[in-house]
């Protein structure tokens, strides 16, 4: 193996680009969680936003067509699950892993037409002076806008949760949804509205992939990204902030895996892949030791349905 | 004078049950009015009529003699209706300001509600930490954050649903002594419960509820307990009694019992010892979240410990888990009955398998199950303890609270237990079933049974119970014979009013003093 083989600062440089659909899907499926809706079709929806926005951009020869129309493709398609587990009252986590199965046979339908088409050129914008700082430059300063809207979208949801009525009302919902409604508070209303931000970051995590990260569209290109964003969620027990650091962490190793791949390491890929769920498990087994459910700052509701019983 | 609120010819129907049927009152400015009934005599389904959360089917409202029909619980709040709820409708991960502001319509920042928090919670003798996690409060102290939400509204008709169930009787006096300096401010309070003395000691009016509809209205100044009872309940009540008996070995030590782990919110048992002599009673008294669930646990092997910490007829059981307590002879029953005591969407006939298979044999050979046999089994609890229900093939979740609550707990003592531990029997039971099933408890003692009740129902115990201890926070005091015990006695041993302002007081010292004196 040969380490002097790998550049630090590409290294480095990539590593946001790599974190950003994860960051993307989780800061979504945060706000869901937080609601107190599980939704397990992370995958689907991404895979959803990643053929929708390819193939817009592709049509429109637009990326921020691209990136919208992943959105509202990515927030359509939740609404399913929201009919189903808030009206219907189905079972979150099933309903959930139909979406993600629904999510890759609709996108790989979607696709036919798009298999081998180089996607368009997303410009990256170099910020003035700044990305100029030698070292600080590249890796921090000289990226697409989707990265920088990534961060403002973590720190929105930070600020409106923490500071905002409706970031109350929304914690609330997730914490006891029996009293927010006994209070007046429209329950379904409020997690329909989380399911379609959930739904419409997972979109745009999803276009990140095939119209930056890769740029073009394969069959099943999400390859576990929704699944890792889900674990991400656990792992940064549901704070904004810690999700940013998750994701750089989780995006971190997959691009050292590849470029570990690329020196001559003699470790199974598999290894690697693994990493990013065993730290999951690890920080759960770290965090829950001892103080409790409260500690993991799990909404108390999550995953429970919701039916106004008066 | 016109009526704050009057209420004229109120209809709401359930599917197969009419919850209010033609219902009419009315309560004046500044009347403290009593809505008396019992479980399931529909007032829940009125007042939350009144508070905007279900549609009345027909009839009208009138709030200062206009038209009142609120479509949602802001509108009327927003008219000046405000409702502390008897499931404390409050949010454990958040804090006192944050769950405060979540009951207002427009808060100010929460700064300002902090210090508003202060001043008013303080102005009513009710002190709260606006900072502190609703989760770590106590049930008063939570009570109190829901009647702060409601004052800081600045309300003319505050509705409080059943608001002393959870309350030590020190507590009680305290909210009492609020609710009465509200009234001279001119609200109005709508007051809701089943307590008789309650009502009389604070109420100008009251109107009787029975199966949805308004039987009396009466001042209940006027009327004794007894006679409200018998206008509520439809019949005169059957005090329970018993054959006094002479009280046998001891059949259960109890020492040094002290929980490992909890849940979150949980609490822990800190060091609790006790006996139960064969034909005895033996009452737990406490306010709810003070480790009745963790020591019912504890002793029917949910959670084990060391062998030492529980003795049952000398032979050390602590470490056993419930089904080998269960064939020596030591059953019980929790308090949740869907989902604890019986799994809800099982038959009667599997439920009484499921505790019962051992004693009563309802298995043979490699443990197959002998349906005839737990067939009559669960027709013999319903015979015997009068269990309504078209038959044991219907689901527990199917029947009605008291009814499944009978059958929970004739299901154990038709097994013959030698101890059985019972926690809450009669919650959500109307009052001649609960009548019933206290009887039936001094039966079991009669017979020579230990039996353990524990209850937050201060007047249950003192019906049944030989001696009377109480929890608090994971304590137990020490067991006191149960007859001559004052109410103020047990408010101490329930360990006063937790953390009230009066705590300053003499009287509070003294206080402190009793009940430290009971922990030596």
């Amino acid at each position: 193996m040969n380490l002097d083989a790998i550049n630090w600062i590409l290294l480095l440089a990539s590593l946001m680009v790599a974190s950003t659909p994860i960051l993307l899907a989780a800061i979504g499926e945060l706000v869901v969680e937080r609601a107190g809706v599980l939704n397990l079709g992370v995958e689907g929806m991404m895979i959803t936003g990643a053929i929708c926005g390819f193939a817009i951009s592709i049509e429109t020869q637009s990326a921020a067509l691209g990136f919208i129309a992943a959105a509202i493709a990515g927030a359509a398609i939740s609404m399913l699950f929201g009919l189903l587990t808030q009206y219907l009252l189905s079972n979150q986590v099933a309903t959930g892993l139909a979406l993600t199965l629904f999510g890759l046979g609709l996108s790989a339908l979607l696709g036919q037409g798009y298999i081998g088409i180089k996607g368009v050129e997303v410009a990256r914008l170099h910020v003035p002076l700044l990305s100029d700082i030698p070292v600080i430059g590249p890796i921090l300063f000289r990226h697409d806008l989707m990265v920088y809207i990534s961060i403002a979208i973590i720190a929105g949801v930070w600020a409106v949760l923490k500071f905002t009525r409706a970031g109350l009302i929304l914690r609330a919902v997730g914490e006891n949804h029996d009293a927010a409604h006994a209070l007046g508070y429209k329950v379904v209303r409020i997690r329909l509205m989380a399911i379609a931000f959930g739904g419409a970051c997972a979109g745009l995590g999803g276009a990140y992939l095939s119209l930056v990260r890769v740029p073009q569209w394969t069959e099943g290109m999400t390859a576990g990204a929704g699944w890792i964003a889900l674990a991400l969620v656990v792992f940064a027990s549901w704070k904004p902030w810690r999700v940013l650091i998750g994701a750089y962490l989780f995006g971190g190793l997959t691009v050292l895996q590849l470029n570990l791949q690329a020196a001559g390491l003699k470790v199974p890929v598999e290894y690697l892949s693994m990493l990013p769920y065993l730290i999951t498990i690890l920080v759960l087994v770290i965090m829950s030791s001892g103080r409790g459910r409260a500690a993991l700052n799990a909404p108390a509701e999550l995953g429970r349905s919701f039916h106004a019983s008066s | 004078m016109t009526d704050l609120l009057s209420v004229q010819g109120l209809t709401k129907a359930y599917p197969g049950v009419v919850a209010n049927d033609d219902v009419s009152f009315s309560i004046a400015p500044g009347e403290i009015h009593a809505l008396l009934g019992e479980n399931g005599a529909g007032k829940s389904t009125l007042v939350k009529m009144i508070y905007g959360l279900v549609k009345p089917d027909s009839g009208k409202m009138e709030l200062f003699g206009k038209p009142f029909a609120p479509p949602e619980p802001r509108s009327a709040r927003a008219a000046g209706v405000a409702m502390v709820f008897q499931h404390f409708s409050l949010f454990e991960a958040l804090t006192v300001a944050e769950n405060v502001g979540l009951g207002m319509e427009n808060p100010p920042p929460l700064g300002q509600l902090s210090r508003e928090i202060r001043e008013v919670s303080h102005a009513y003798g009710l002190p709260l930490d606006p900072r502190r996690l609703v989760g770590e409060l106590s049930a008063g102290e939570r009570q109190r954050v829901e009647i702060v939400r409601c004052l800081l509204q600045d309300p003319k008709l505050l509705i409080m649903d059943e608001p002393t169930s959870v309350l030590t009787p020190q507590e009680v006096e305290i909210l009492f002594a609020t609710l009465n300096t509200l009234k001279a401010e001119g609200t109005s309070i709508l007051y809701i419960s089943h307590k008789l003395e309650e009502i009389r000691a604070l109420c100008d009016g009251a109107t009787i509820l029975r199966r949805g509809k308004v039987v009396a209205s009466c001042d209940p100044r006027e009327n004794s307990a007894a006679e409200l009872a018998e206008l509520m309940v439809g019949e005169a009540l059957q005090v329970p009694d018993r054959a006094p008996g002479e009280t046998g070995k001891v059949v259960l030590a109890v020492a040094g019992l002290t929980s490992e782990h909890v849940d979150t919110f949980g609490t822990k048992l800190q060091n609790i010892g006790f006996e139960v002599r064969a034909g005895e009673v033996l009452g737990i008294g406490g306010v709810a979240g003070n480790g009745q669930d963790e020591l019912l646990s504890a002793l029917s092997g949910e959670t084990i410990g060391s062998p030492e910490t529980v003795r049952f007829r000398g032979k050390p059981v602590g470490h056993l888990p419930p089904n080998a307590r269960r064939r020596l002879g030591m059953l019980s029953a929790p308090e949740e009955r869907l989902g604890h005591a019986a799994a809800p969407d099982m038959s009667l006939v599997e439920n009484a398998i499921l505790s019962g298979w051992q004693r009563k044999k309802l298995t043979q050979g490699g443990g197959f199950l002998r349906w005839g046999a737990a067939r009559s089994f669960a027709e013999e609890i319903i015979a015997a303890f009068d269990v309504r229900t078209p038959g044991p093939h219907v689901a527990a979740r199917a029947l009605s609270g008291g009814n499944l609550q009978k059958f929970v707990i004739g299901r154990e003592m038709l097994q013959r237990p030698d101890l059985l531990i019972v926690n809450q029997p009669t919650w959500g039971v109307d009052a001649s079933a609960a009548a019933a099933i206290r009887q039936a408890l001094l039966d079991l003692a009669s017979a020579g049974a230990a039996v353990v009740v524990i209850s937050q129902d201060l007047d249950e115990l003192m019906e049944v119970s030989d001696r009377f201890a109480a929890l608090n926070a994971g304590h137990l005091s020490a067991p006191k014979a149960a007859r001559g015990l004052s109410m103020e006695q047990i408010g101490l041993m329930l360990g006063g009013a937790h953390d009230m302002d009066v705590a300053n007081t003499d009287e509070a010292h003294h206080i402190i003093e009793t009940y430290e004196e009971g922990h030596p």
